[in-house]
């Protein structure tokens, strides 16, 4: 066990020489998460939206069922995703597990719920300002709902937001589906789990400098756009 | 595009008269509106008075469509009300509900619907038309109340009405903003729209009504041409009313 000094001075140094292990564990954890952000949103936008707007059966228990979704623990949905790409499971064939592919699908399925939820809420809520307009308008459904994520767009990056910062801190999930192996599928967070463990706090404190920094300019960036947008009225 | 409607395949469908027939409306135990009967000419500015809480917005949603009525119907050109008839209507609320974009763009959206062939131009036509020509890329949101108006009128008048409704648009503006959307409301009707205004103001009805509709308890008590209703209403509540007294 190194001593804390020695620890946050290896700390220091890893991040100021740009460590290539180091820049190699973020580059893998943005990536992830950048792209299961994207995929979460691509699908969850739509999904928030028809569950404010829809009015079709079962559209109650669609949105119980994502609100449900939303609490899922990161183990419960890591071991969901192992059991389907394990050479049993029905997408055994594509030898996804222990790769970028299944981190993704890991971290995509969690945030998914989270993104339709806070989406379903945002929408529902602007589209009681416009209902009325609409009606009157007869603006057909498609157009109401591509209108409604338009002008809910700083909101929604609200919530995408908050979905990457979800993705990128979680661990339980992406160490069942990820394995945490070096060069491969090791992550900031599994990284962090790892070295702790073997107390290498050097490593682990760095990658924990960059996943704070990382929640800072998400913070900086979303308070920026906000402003602009409440300047505007826009949100 | 299937969705945008060719104004072109539209002119065929006859709008007015207007009717309202034993139209009544219900919610739990009130009656909002109660066996109403109505002929709306296209020929004349109907200007639609009566105390609050009278059903004059709830009389308009039932003739826009916006609102299912209980019993009875609406007859346009003595059919019955259909999305091929609210297309040609428009209303204007006495909150205008804008869109969280530029003036420009509030405008953008009814007339990419409805796709007239010169969007740009048309969009400014309508913006000259109420005075935001200046203001087309300012946020539609922080525009002072009686600029939203304005805005709100001009994104009506992007959908061609034949018929449109006004619910107390003018409530809440300084003198100049009320006289240019009556000035507007005048124009429109002079090139064939049939206008429908709620008002309190009877100086408001006094200049822009031909004929007036008094309403009271969700009932139509008078329909009258607005000269006689000025001078001499039929009906007590529409006395007291005009005289300024509380109306039961
Ligand atoms: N959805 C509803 N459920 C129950 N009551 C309603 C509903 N909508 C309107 N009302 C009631 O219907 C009555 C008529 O409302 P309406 O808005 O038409 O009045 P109004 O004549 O436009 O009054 P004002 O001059 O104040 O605008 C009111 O008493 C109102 O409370
Ligand atoms: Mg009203």
């Amino acid at each position: 066990m190194q001593d804390f000094g020695d620890a946050f001075a290896l700390a220091g140094q890893l991040l100021v020489s740009f460590d290539p292990d180091l820049r190699e564990i973020v580059g893998l954890s943005l990536r992830v998460s950048v792209t299961s952000v994207l995929i979460a949103c691509l699908l969850g936008f739509p999904l928030g939206a028809l569950i404010a707007v829809g009015r079709f059966p079962g559209r109650g228990l669609l949105h119980v069922f994502v609100s449900a979704m939303m609490g899922l623990p990161p183990v419960v949905v890591g071991l969901m995703v192992y059991l389907m790409l394990s050479n049993a499971g029905p997408l055994g064939s594509l030898q996804w597990l222990y790769s970028p592919a299944a981190m993704m699908i890991a971290q995509t399925v969690l945030i998914t719920p989270i993104i339709a939820a806070l989406t379903a809420q945002v929408v529902a809520d602007l589209n009681r300002e416009y209902h009325a307009l609409f009606q009157s308008l007869c603006v057909p459904a498609h157009r109401r709902v591509a209108a409604l994520l338009w002008d809910a767009r700083f909101s929604l990056l609200t919530v995408a937001l908050a979905g990457f910062g979800r993705a990128v801190a979680e661990v339980g999930a992406v160490m069942i589906v990820g394995g945490n192996i070096a060069n491969l599928t090791r992550v900031m967070t599994t990284a962090i789990a790892l070295e702790t463990a073997k107390g290498e706090l050097g490593l682990a404190l760095a990658l924990g400098m960059v996943l704070m920094l990382i929640a800072f300019a998400i913070n900086a960036v979303l308070m920026v756009t906000r402003a602009r947008a409440v300047e505007r009225a826009y949100v | 595009m299937s969705e945008r409607i060719a104004l072109s395949a539209l002119e065929d469908t006859p709008s007015l008269p207007l009717q309202a027939c034993e139209l009544s409306y219900v919610v739990g135990e009130r009656t909002l509106i109660n066996a109403v009967d109505l002929t709306l000419l296209p020929e004349v500015i109907t200007v639609l008075m009566g105390p609050n809480g009278a059903g004059k917005s709830v009389l308009l949603q039932l003739l826009h469509g916006l609102r299912v009525p209980t019993r009875g119907q609406v007859l346009c050109a003595g059919q019955p009300l259909t999305t091929a008839h609210r297309l040609r209507q428009a209303m204007l609320f006495q909150q205008p509900v804008l869109l969280r974009r530029s003036v420009a763009a509030n405008l953008d959206f009814v007339l990419k619907l409805r796709a007239p062939e010169d969007r740009h131009a048309e969009r400014n036509r309508l913006l000259g038309d109420v005075g935001l020509l200046d203001k087309a890329r300012q946020p539609a949101r922080r525009l002072s109340g009686g600029e939203q108006q304005r805005l709100a009128l001009a994104r009506v008048l992007a959908v061609r009405p034949r018929v449109l409704f006004l619910d107390e648009p003018t409530a809440n503006l300084d003198p100049a903003s009320t006289a240019l959307i009556e000035n507007v409301v005048r124009r429109v009707h002079q090139a064939g729209t049939k206008v429908v205004f709620v008002s309190h103001d009877a100086a408001q009805g006094q200049r822009l009504a031909d004929e007036v509709i008094f309403m009271n308890h969700g009932e139509v008590l008078e329909q009258t041409a607005a000269v006689h209703f000025f001078d001499a209403p039929t009906t007590r509540s529409a006395r007291d009313y005009l005289a300024g007294k509380l109306v039961f």
